[in-house]
């Protein structure tokens, strides 16, 4: 997701005028600045449930592999998935500047 | 470095499709209960969707214009015309042969349920071939948590301060579109995406008008922090305040059968909006979802294992409150 370039193109609507496509992602926008605490992963407690994954608004948590791996660049730190964990394997710790 | 136990086999399990449609950066508040709902929509929608959105938090959250946070394209239009929007739509993509394409009409509960109503009475009455979604996050959130017709009774809004919150309970959509005679419609919650994902695919393949509508919570506009944005709506259909339900050509479907007796007043004192309430105003709020369970029982056929809970309350209730029932006092 993050090594994604941000070019400038018009891709799926090429039967529509080009003012009605979009010509950029909002990918640009790192909303990782907006958090206050950041949620941090213990990778021991995760059972792979993926509900963090399932229930997190900003679309941030990669499960391609054996346990949830965060993306802070998008996190906006709101806490959903430490609070959904079934196992309290995900913690939020104050963001250190 | 991964850990022992879990190096070799285990991965994680997902019970709704892996296939993202809506990128990261979006500009959704923390816990933002509309943008899962969207998401969740476009899991089960696919690629082939073309969305028309009225003013609503998702004209924001989606961008500033040349950008957007969906890979779908979406068009912006006027308050009141999301559904005519839609109908024009699917009308030019039906001419040109691509009936085929899913043509939506995204809308917050203002857009549907107060200002864009007549446009969506219309496109249920002359048949168009659109999926209609109302997201209800309660109140004008996107403009400063004005109230709606979707406010819930007893709730604070901006416009709705106490001690002169909303008197009057929320409108029930699903039933005015039942009375169009929809070939489908349903309610959904944003805790329950499997029983979302569902009803979407089988509204996708039904031809007419569709008319689902999500219930997706709002931390700063329900006055609840943000990791408890999933909890509360939750609670939303295990109180049986939000149930969850299907309507197939007017047969009434439960699609999540509720068991246990969980009080209403569980969800509401998570939310800053309902602080102000006492006992028997809350009493109010649990005989009005009384009321409503009985009614969605007796219309989906099936035998209403609450029915004890309802007596003897209308009497003690309406005594107290004659405002709320609409009773002139002489």
């Amino acid at each position: 997701m993050m090594a994604e370039k941000y070019e400038i193109k018009i891709s799926g609507a090429k039967d529509m005028p080009p003012m009605a496509a979009s010509l950029g992602k909002m990918l640009v926008n790192k909303t990782g600045s907006w958090r206050n605490i950041r949620p941090l992963v213990i990778p021991e407690k995760c059972n792979g449930c993926s509900l963090c994954w399932k229930f997190c608004p900003d679309f941030c948590i990669n499960i391609d592999g054996d346990y949830p791996i965060i993306n802070y660049d998008y996190c906006k730190g709101c806490g959903v998935c430490a609070h959904e964990c079934p196992t309290e394997a995900i913690v939020m710790e104050e963001e250190i500047k | 470095m991964r850990p022992s136990h879990l190096v070799g086999g285990k991965t994680m399990k997902t019970t709704i499709p892996k296939e993202e449609l809506v990128y990261s950066g979006h500009l959704a508040c923390q816990g933002c209960g509309a943008t899962l709902a969207m998401r969740y929509t476009l899991k089960a929608l696919g690629q082939n969707t073309v969305y028309s959105v009225p003013a609503c938090c998702w004209s924001v959250i989606d961008g500033p214009f040349p950008y957007t946070s969906l890979q779908i394209p979406l068009f912006h239009t006027a308050f009141e015309t999301a559904a005519s929007m839609a109908s024009g739509i699917q009308a030019g993509f039906a001419i040109r042969g691509k009936g085929d394409i899913n043509v939506v009409a995204w809308a917050g509960d203002g857009g549907t349920v107060d200002i864009g109503i007549q446009a969506l009475s219309g496109m249920v009455e002359r048949g168009d071939n659109v999926l209609y979604i109302c997201y209800d996050n309660e109140a004008y959130m996107n403009t400063g948590i004005q109230r709606s017709g979707s406010t819930p009774v007893g709730a604070w809004t901006t416009t709705t301060p106490p001690p002169h919150f909303k008197k009057s309970p929320k409108k029930d959509m699903v039933a005015i579109m039942v009375a169009h005679h929809i070939p489908y419609t349903a309610t959904g919650n944003i805790a329950y995406p499997e029983d979302w994902i569902k009803k979407v695919n089988k509204a996708k393949e039904i031809v007419g008008p569709k008319y689902l509508q999500i219930l997706a919570s709002c931390p700063p506009g329900w006055k609840h922090s943000s990791e408890i944005s999933i909890e509360v709506v939750r609670l939303a259909t295990s109180t049986r305040k939000w149930p969850l339900y299907e309507v197939e050509n007017g047969n009434y479907k439960f699609t999540r059968m509720t068991r246990k007796f969980v009080p209403v007043s569980e969800f509401l004192k998570l939310q800053g909006r309902f602080r102000h309430l006492t006992e028997e105003e809350i009493d109010v709020i649990q005989l009005l979802v009384e009321e409503h369970w009985a009614d969605l029982c007796a219309k989906a056929g099936i035998e209403n294992q609450f029915a004890d809970k309802l007596e003897g309350y209308t009497e003690k209730v309406k005594k107290h409150h004659p405002q709320w029932f609409h009773i002139e006092e002489d």
